[in-house]
């Protein structure tokens, strides 16, 4: 028992950041009929900025100590991040702490400018080109922005710790009664959890309860009439594609600390989340977030020891042979809408 | 000749005696020259064009034929390495049971594989393939690791069984005794011309393999797949099941990745798994629309250009950037070096992501389609008679469904 609730929280992180990502997969489908295969790199992107957030708070002035000597016999060089020289010492390690969350200050904007150039700049003109050329036009994009990345902030994975308030470990058994440390769960994976949580919510309540919102789904669900009504139906759409790259910046910026970034994590996520999309249907917005979350929760499981006996290999594939299954027995996908993308 | 009318002859026979006389047209520049980096005339990189041309080929029956876009056809070529080594290591190391066995199990597999993935299309039929590939990609490091050997990747020991090889046997794959890495120099003044058993014994499987594959695509059969590319809906009103094609097709193309598999393995008797992964796939997928898509040449060309171009790029680095431009101002040599080594050497993979994304936008057709325009346009200037030039020799050649849907 214990061991399956472990299980289960242990997916909700994964899951977290797949539905993330597959939710703006599917709103820019939805939305704008293109399939993104540069979205996986939105999302590194989003944890390249935590990265750079750290970068720029613990950017620092040298200055020469006379009084210290290093072990050559040279005046120390003491290091002092510019943060602390302006806001004292107490806030400037709090700042630096907390890169993480403020990094989210500069994925939000970063990520709207993104989405906005890639959506304008290129997505724009291959509307009414077929899906093929969209795959490979975005695949070509992805690649290069990941080359960039590469060339930037080199190939090796960046460490970007979490707020030290977050280090530690809850020790959810307790709160369930049973014995202590058998169910630990990291503080920021909750928080992760918890902030995806409130992404998707505020993403669904924006489409729900606003007016932007109405036009946006009214739009998904008959462009044409939408647009003979005289609402500027593309605009919308170009502010969903930046909506749609802040949510992958952002859930890759606080993904950073669980999984330290790299240049190729967007590619191994685009499978992924591409997985969760066909799963959860095509062009639906709550079929990707509980697929999303399903499918994160089916991959922890799948890497328990006992199921793993009994299967080996399981819990590297259960993600892909889960999709094959529900793409043959329901084409649509668990939530998709009839006779969309059906064939 | 072979069944084939006078102007596929001609085609033919051109292209046979391009891929015998590679070793000389990929060594255009003396040893002493300042150019003598961009030879690519040495065996590994010309066996790599062959190879990968094989491979893109084969993408080609399926993509360019039937539209059908699959981003999994890593795991056949990865099937293939495995199983060419694991022949090498059991019964011998001459290359053609190797081979034969590269292509049957990667036959196979797509076999298995187009089965289950071909029963969608579209978008979600790449998606089917993109995680049939990364399932075979995973196994292969972890479960299978018995016949792959995992991370180290599966490699042959003096220890192997090789029951039909004798004790005096060679020691590296080899055709019959004739080792693969054997070569021949000549040297004509400065130039100087190798000519490997390996590259020669690729280009035979290269040359039959672009016969089939223009007999396919002069077939009925091929028409049938043409069929289903251009409306499908169509097709089935008409009332014949595209799926038998849709398939055979796939089987094919995967059997042609698996015997590029096989080859690159006898080059070199080592397989990995991170030949099967996903991405692998997707770069005989650039290959295949740089050089233009559904065109007979078009594949191969994408192939030759981006292993030339990667083994050239990787070479200039920043210091022979240094050398080129000396000629300008200190300030101005700098800038530009440095702009440039953004691209060049460890950038390589920028510059093709940049070049690709131009060719999908602009260029749908690929190299081909712009040699075609180049001719065109020559024509239109010079009269008639003057458009033999670039790409008017594949103008005749090329399927009347070469610009796939631009509009």
């Amino acid at each position: 028992m214990d061991q399956i609730i472990l299980q289960f929280i242990n997916g909700l992180d994964k899951g977290s950041a797949y539905a993330l990502i597959a939710l703006g997969l599917t709103l820019i489908f939805g939305t704008l009929g293109v399939v993104n295969f540069a979205h996986g790199t939105l999302f590194m992107l989003g944890a390249f900025c935590a990265v750079v957030m750290q970068r720029i708070l613990t950017l620092s002035a040298i200055t020469i100590d006379p009084t210290q000597k290093d072990f050559l016999g040279r005046p120390l060089e003491v290091k002092t991040p510019y943060v602390e020289l302006w806001f004292g010492h107490d806030i400037g390690q709090l700042l630096i702490d907390w890169a993480v969350p403020l990094s989210l200050l500069l994925a939000i904007p970063f990520m709207a400018l993104v989405g906005w150039v890639m959506e304008r700049g290129i997505i724009k003109h291959f509307y009414k080109r077929p899906h093929a050329d969209q795959i490979l036009v975005t695949f070509g994009l992805a690649i290069v922005i990941q080359e960039i990345v590469k060339q930037i902030f080199g190939a090796n994975p960046i460490p970007v710790p979490a707020p030290k308030a977050f280090s530690g470990s809850l020790d959810f058994g307790v709160l369930l009664g049973f014995d202590p440390n058998v169910i630990v769960y990291p503080y920021w994976r909750l928080v992760y959890f918890l902030f995806s949580s409130v992404i998707l919510a505020a993403v669904f309540a924006f489409l729900r309860y606003t007016t932007f919102g109405m036009v946006v789904r009214a739009g998904m669900a008959d462009r044409e009439t939408v647009g003979i009504l005289g609402i500027n139906i593309d605009k919308r759409f170009t502010i969903m594609f930046a909506i749609a790259a802040i949510v992958a910046g952002v859930a890759g910026a606080m993904y950073a600390p669980i999984n330290s970034p790299n240049y190729h994590m967007g590619m191994d996520f685009l499978v992924l989340s591409f997985v969760v999309v066909v799963v959860g249907g095509m062009g639906s917005l709550p079929g990707a977030v509980l697929a999303g979350y399903l499918l994160g929760i089916l991959e922890s499981f799948a890497s328990m020891n006992v199921i793993k006996d009994a299967l080996p290999g399981i819990d590297q594939i259960i993600i892909y042979l889960t999709a094959i299954v529900v793409l043959l027995l329901r084409p649509r996908g668990l939530l998709g809408k009839r006779g969309v993308m059906e064939d | 000749m072979l069944g084939l009318n006078r102007k596929d002859t001609t085609f033919f026979l051109i292209v046979i005696a391009l891929t015998l006389f590679t070793p000389f047209l990929m060594q255009p520049f003396g040893e002493t020259s300042p150019l003598a980096q961009f030879n690519g005339g040495y065996p590994d990189l010309m066996a790599k064009v062959a190879i990968f041309g094989i491979f893109a080929i084969g993408f080609n029956i399926l993509f360019g034929l039937t539209g059908y876009l699959s981003f999994g056809h890593a795991a056949f070529l990865g099937v293939g390495s495995y199983a060419a080594v694991w022949m090498f290591k059991l019964l011998t190391l001459n290359v053609f049971p190797a081979v034969i066995l590269a292509v049957i199990m990667s036959g196979l597999l797509a076999l298995l594989i187009g089965w289950i993935s071909l029963r969608r299309s579209g978008i979600y039929f790449s998606i089917l393939t993109l995680a049939m590939a990364e399932m075979a990609y995973r196994l292969a490091y972890s479960v299978l690791t018995p016949l792959t050997n995992g991370e180290t990747g599966l490699q042959v020991r003096p220890t192997d069984p090789r029951i039909l090889d004798g004790p005096g046997a060679a020691d590296y794959p080899n055709l019959f005794g004739l080792e693969l890495s054997r070569s021949w120099r000549l040297e004509i003044g400065d130039h100087l011309f190798t000519f490997n058993v390996g590259y020669y014994f690729c280009a035979a499987f290269a040359i039959l393999a672009f016969y089939i594959s223009l007999r396919i695509f002069r077939s009925p059969f091929g028409l049938m797949l043409r069929a289903v590319k251009a409306n499908q809906q169509r097709m089935n009103y008409t009332g014949l099941n595209p799926k038998p094609y849709t398939l055979a097709a796939f089987v094919i193309s995967g059997m042609y990745a698996g015997l590029a598999g096989g080859l690159m393995a006898a080059m070199d008797p080592l397989a990995g798994a991170e030949r099967m992964q996903w991405t692998v796939g997707g770069e005989v997928v650039i290959m295949t629309i740089l050089g233009g898509a559904g065109t007979l040449m078009g594949p191969v060309l994408g192939a030759g250009t981006i292993k030339y171009l990667e083994n050239i790029f990787s070479k200039i680095n920043e210091n022979v950037l240094h050398d080129w431009f000396s000629f300008l101002p200190d300030g101005l040599e700098n800038a530009v070096v440095w702009i440039l080594s953004r691209f060049t050497g460890e950038g390589w993979a920028l510059t093709l992501g940049l070049v690709f994304m131009l060719v999908v936008a602009f260029l749908p057709g690929g190299l081909v389609e712009g040699g075609q325009r180049i001719a065109r346009l020559l024509r239109r200037r010079g009269g008639k008679g003057e458009g033999g030039a670039g790409g008017g020799e594949e103008t005749a050649h090329t399927s009347p469904s070469t610009p796939p849907a631009a509009e």
